[in-house]
């Protein structure tokens, strides 16, 4: 069973949805029992960090033990943002400091906030986009990015009018991207497999 | 680089997808869940549902079946028709909406159209325009409410920059002179409103042959080409489109 993490923060349903869609035995719940039993765990999320960062709290523990256990966990957009170290969106908040990196504005010049469908490319071997074609589109919408800091984190990224920016991270068992896959059509529905898979592997 | 969007619209009345002339004549064009699960799998890059029968009748609710659509639909997915508060955004973007479509409410009451930017994000306020022809005035538009009912004295291009400020993230610009006639996007209309806004302009009413989308999207300068006709009826397929619109050198994401 892989478990979606309900915060309040944000729309889970279409990250349920799709799960389902692809077959995946999937429970939205925020009960740290649950999250203890899980194989895998989903971090969706829409939004601003520190808001997110103040409703996860009460399991934030709970969240940062599972994954250095070892466990599959994969963020999603504001959930894949505050997997890191510290977010500057509307302020400095410490976030869950489980992948070495900042969130950073989008650089001016550009239309903010990145939204629509974008190329990635990912780095070689990364699991995430495995079975699929080099070079796919995925679904953003976002105004900040992570300056991921450790060489070590394999990153996919897209360029947005001149800047690159991180569209997607692997580091073990914690996967995390800025697009949205569960709104990224077949390419999207096929990250999530290739979740799926990893978490039955583990 | 963001792509340019092909965005099959649904135009649902009585949980049916219709479409008709000119807003009137409608048709039926097929069940809207089958519909959207199908243009989802064949990589449109949105769908847009519009409950078309919302301003005209009662304010009845469309929550069920933008649930049932939206548990097939794997792409950003716009729901509109007879929305009026920022309340009734939040009920729709919890239902599997990821933006809502604002049109008859916002030109009652722009602040609507902020309200909603500052709860939900601008990123899911389209404002929604209906535009006809001045006809008094050359290369001037006006703006139609109602489902297309009622013509008002506010000029198109000039409510479309309003609306910008306000907080609407994106323009969803239907020409009523072309829609549904398969004759080719409005392309005037078109231009001058994407000219005078920095959001994504989609361009909608008049998609017929795959050279008039190339046009709206170079000439026009839209953003985005809404159909509905084109796809329901089979006359092109989606990757037909797309491929279509990449040997033309408009950058597309693959079906």
């Amino acid at each position: 069973m892989l478990v979606i993490i309900d915060y309040g923060v944000g729309n889970v349903r279409s990250v349920t949805n799709a799960f389902r869609f692809v077959g995946a035995d999937i429970t939205v719940s925020c009960c740290p029992d649950e999250i203890g039993k899980a194989e895998g765990l989903i971090l969706p999320g829409v939004g601003a960090s520190g808001y997110a960062m103040e409703k996860i709290a009460p399991i934030a523990e709970t969240l940062c033990k599972q994954a250095h256990s070892g466990k599959p966990l994969l963020g999603i957009c504001l959930g894949y943002q505050i997997l890191f170290d510290e977010s500057l969106e509307m302020g400095r908040y410490r976030c869950l400091e489980l992948i070495g990196g900042k969130v950073v504005p989008i650089p001016a010049g550009r239309a903010i906030p990145h939204m629509g469908w974008n190329l990635v490319e990912p780095a070689t071997g990364m699991q995430m986009f495995a079975g699929m074609e080099q070079g796919r589109h995925f679904a953003f919408a976002h105004s900040f990015y992570a300056d991921v800091q450790d060489n070590k984190t394999k990153i996919a990224s897209t360029d947005y009018e001149g800047v690159s920016l991180t569209a997607a991270v692997e580091k073990d068992n914690i996967w995390g991207c800025q697009f949205h896959p569960e709104k990224s059509g077949n390419d999207g529905l096929n990250v999530l497999r290739n979740f799926i898979a990893l978490c039955k592997k583990n | 680089m963001l792509t340019k969007r092909i965005i099959p619209c649904l135009d649902v009345k009585d949980n049916r997808v219709v479409k008709g002339v000119n807003f009137v004549n409608l048709r039926d064009a097929g069940d809207p869940v089958e519909l959207g699960a199908r243009y989802s799998s064949e990589g449109a890059d949105e769908l847009v549902f519009l409950d078309i029968t919302a301003t005209i009748r009662s304010k009845k609710t469309i929550v069920e079946l933008v649930e049932k659509v939206a548990a097939n639909v794997f792409i950003p997915f716009t729901v509109g028709g007879g929305i009026s508060t920022a309340d009734e955004i939040g009920l729709l973007l919890r239902s599997g909406a990821d933006k809502c479509s604002i049109n008859t409410a916002a030109v009652k009451n722009p602040d609507v159209l902020r309200e909603s930017a500052q709860r939900f994000g601008a990123q899911c306020v389209v404002l929604a325009i209906d535009a006809r022809k001045d006809l008094q005035r050359k290369d001037k538009w006006v703006v139609c409410v109602k489902a297309g009912t009622e013509r008002t004295e506010i000029d198109a291009v000039e409510w479309a920059a309003r609306a910008e400020k306000l907080g609407a993230g994106e323009i969803l610009l239907t020409s009523m002179d072309a829609d549904g006639t398969q004759a080719g996007y409005d392309i005037p209309l078109t231009r001058a409103v994407a000219e005078a806004v920095g959001i994504p302009v989609i361009a909608s009413g008049g998609a017929g042959t795959l050279d008039s989308l190339y046009e709206v999207l170079d000439k026009g300068r839209a953003s985005a080409v809404l159909a509905a006709s084109i796809f329901h009826y089979g006359t092109y397929t989606i990757s037909q489109t797309k491929d279509f619109l990449a040997a033309k050198g408009i950058p597309v994401r693959p079906a």
